[in-house]
């Protein structure tokens, strides 16, 4: 009865998955984006200072070759309670040269996310969420002190939330940015601005990019995946 | 109500001038009231630098005993939280002091019963409720500090009134302002930030009236007309002052940077847009190094809110300011009280706009906190020497007193008792 249970769970699963199709498509970037700033604060810092050969620089605005934007969370809008969160791999996000890196990562409901520390000094992790049920979930845990070769810190959020702000008190100018959504069907744009959302059952969709100074609420578009065929959307954010 | 604040400073002339003029008890209030200010100074840094929640704990500090956190964690935005907490603790330890020497030796046994209630009820917090360890570990320590004060032998007579019940204002005061600050840091709410900040101002303001009641200037000051306008003046400038920290306390604790970046203009006009498609523009044009929030309509209108009620300050200060100067010449208390008056406005407008124009820099911004409270106090001085004289003419003779506050007999008018003070 349970061989039989499995079987028809792997068959349905590999069917789904057979009748689904990826998304693909690049976020290219209209305009002149104001220039980045040094983080000249950090490279006063007598111990982060000296991670660092040249002076980092703010990265609000990475722009690729082509005009593709980095950074942009390409995810499908009102799909939820589909999260493979509790069984997905755990998303890493650490704090290496006294910055967080990455800044922009993406993970979905319950899905682990393991803060390292990678540094030769202490920080404080401090994640400040704004939807309550992601608050409540890790009342106690949202302001935690990380040392120099602590054990990892590993949160996981029950609701949706954009651009959750991460930040190190110590080290104030150390920022990442989390966005929890409750399906798989996301992915965060690489240097070239491109992006893959794949096995996307089949259907119509308002696929949505979020960049967190061009598009913070998201800028949306209609499209419809059809069966075992591949989509593509392309965006383009303009710098008003 | 301005006749039942005269009654109320008419009463403080009359009983300070009863008791002999003590100067060590006088440098004492000045001196708590001078670490306060720098206590504000501290705080003004926390909030600048943006690291106030740096240390996650509280009133344990990475899990030591705040007295003895090692050096090495003294790092980045810890150097400034974990020396506000010391700070702090310093400020409650003079207050505590001073309230048991304004209070005297009647004070020892209610010092005692606040002590020991305060020590059995953070024990009793430490036991039952593990969830506020915390707070059972503050009120058990602040509650050791006031047994001590308590313990102190000397017996001292109670300082004259109103003193004593400034000083026990202070004493509950300094022990909220701690809780406050220490709630700040493990509810991570920044709203009772801004109340801390503003509750730190109105502190600071009662200390700086301690040491002024406890001064040999305010005992023997002869009396002096004060014209409605100017006492007007003076009341209305002060409560605009603190209505602008409460404005400037809302702006930097919401930790999102400069709302506006530019000055005179804002965002490039003498009012600007708030639109969403405007403030969506705003935001793409901001690289916060650090603060990194994106601004609102609202803290847009905050900011502008803040500079308007500047300009109205300039112009009432500024009003007071020549009031005096026609009748005193800078000769009396108002005279120069008004003056220096004006002298910290103008610092302080300047300041405000170095602010902006320095993208905020830390110590900028700190230093607008820190005229911010002085001009807040001495708004209030002057308040206190308008109404001391509540209803005294140019022809009123008055008694002179010599420098011990004691009455001479020696008949003067109003007129030479101004222009000799």
């Amino acid at each position: 009865m349970k061989k039989a249970s499995v079987f028809l769970l792997a068959a349905s699963l590999a069917t789904s998955i057979a009748c689904a199709a990826d998304i693909t498509g690049t976020v290219k970037i209209e305009g002149t984006p104001p220039a980045e700033k040094p983080y000249t604060p950090l490279m006063n810092d007598p111990i982060c200072g000296k991670l660092h050969k040249s002076v980092p620089m703010t990265e609000f605005y990475v722009v690729g070759p082509d005009k593709g934007l980095a950074d942009v969370i390409v995810m499908l809008k009102n799909v939820t309670g589909k999260s493979t969160g509790a069984s997905a791999p755990a998303v890493e996000l650490d704090q290496k040269g006294c910055l967080y890196t990455p800044q922009i990562v993406a993970i979905q409901t319950g899905q682990k996310l393991v803060v390292k520390n990678s540094d030769p000094t202490l920080h404080n992790v401090h994640a400040n969420p704004t939807v309550s049920a992601n608050a409540s979930a890790n009342q106690g845990k949202l302001n935690q002190a990380q040392m120099q070769g602590a054990p990892d810190i590993v949160m996981t959020f029950p609701a949706p939330e954009n651009f959750m702000k991460f930040q190190c008190d110590v080290h104030p100018w150390m920022f990442a940015w989390v966005t929890v959504v409750d399906s798989p069907y996301y992915a965060v744009t690489g240097k070239d601005g491109k992006f893959k959302i794949s096995n996307v059952p089949p259907g119509k969709y308002t696929i949505t990019a979020l960049h967190r100074k061009l598009s913070p609420e998201g800028e949306d578009q209609q499209i419809e995946v059809k069966e075992g065929q591949p989509t593509t959307v392309n965006f383009t954010l303009k710098v008003k | 109500m301005e006749l039942a604040a005269a009654h109320f400073i008419f009463d403080v002339t009359t009983q300070t001038s009863r008791v002999s003029h003590n100067p060590w008890l006088h440098r004492f209030a000045v001196l708590t009231a001078a670490a306060t200010l720098i206590l504000v100074c501290i705080g003004g840094l926390v909030t600048s630098h943006g690291v106030g929640m740096s240390v996650p704990d509280w009133p344990t500090s990475y899990g030591y005993n705040m007295f003895a956190l090692p050096i090495r964690f003294w790092t980045g935005g810890i150097f400034y939280e974990h020396t506000h907490r010391l700070w702090a603790t310093f400020v409650g330890v003079l207050v505590v002091a001073l309230t048991r020497w304004l209070g005297g030796r009647q004070s020892r046994f209610s010092l005692a019963i606040i002590g020991l209630a305060e020590v059995l009820a953070g024990f009793g917090i430490f036991l039952l409720w593990p969830k506020l360890k915390p707070t059972g570990h503050f009120l058990t320590g602040i509650g050791g500090v006031v047994l001590l004060a308590a313990l102190v032998w000397v017996r001292n007579e109670r300082a004259e009134r109103p003193l004593p019940a400034l000083g026990w204002t202070a004493f509950w005061l300094v022990q909220f302002q701690g809780l406050l600050g220490g709630l700040r840091v493990v509810l991570l709410e920044d709203q009772i930030g801004i109340f801390h900040g503003a509750l730190a101002q109105i502190f600071f303001v009662l200390l700086c009236v301690i040491a002024l009641f406890t001064s040999r200037k305010w005992k023997n000051a002869r009396p002096f007309a004060v014209s409605k306008a100017l006492r007007v003046g003076a009341v209305v400038g002060t409560a605009l002052i603190f209505l602008q920290l409460i404005l400037g306390a809302t702006m930097r604790h919401q930790h999102a940077g400069l709302a506006v970046s530019d000055f005179p203009l804002a965002h490039g006009k003498l009012w600007p847009d708030t639109d969403p498609a405007s403030i969506q523009r705003y935001n793409e044009e901001r690289i916060e190094i650090s603060s990194v929030k994106p601004i609102t309509a609202f803290q847009v209108q905050l900011h502008m809110a803040h500079r308007v009620t500047a300009l109205v300050i300039l112009i009432v200060v500024g009003f007071c300011a020549g009031t005096a100067f026609r009748k005193f010449r800078w000769r009396s208390a108002p005279g120069k009280g008004s003056a220096l008056w004006l002298a910290l406005i103008l610092t302080q407008v300047a300041l405000g706009a170095a602010t902006v124009l320095t993208h905020k820099a830390a110590d900028v911004a700190t230093a607008h906190v820190l005229v911010g409270a002085v001009s807040l106090a001495t708004g209030f001085i002057l308040c206190l020497f308008c109404f001391r004289n509540f209803g005294f003419t140019e022809s009123t003779p008055v008694l002179s007193a010599n420098i011990d506050g004691k009455k001479s007999g020696k008949l003067m008018s109003a007129g030479s008792g101004a222009a000799h003070s």
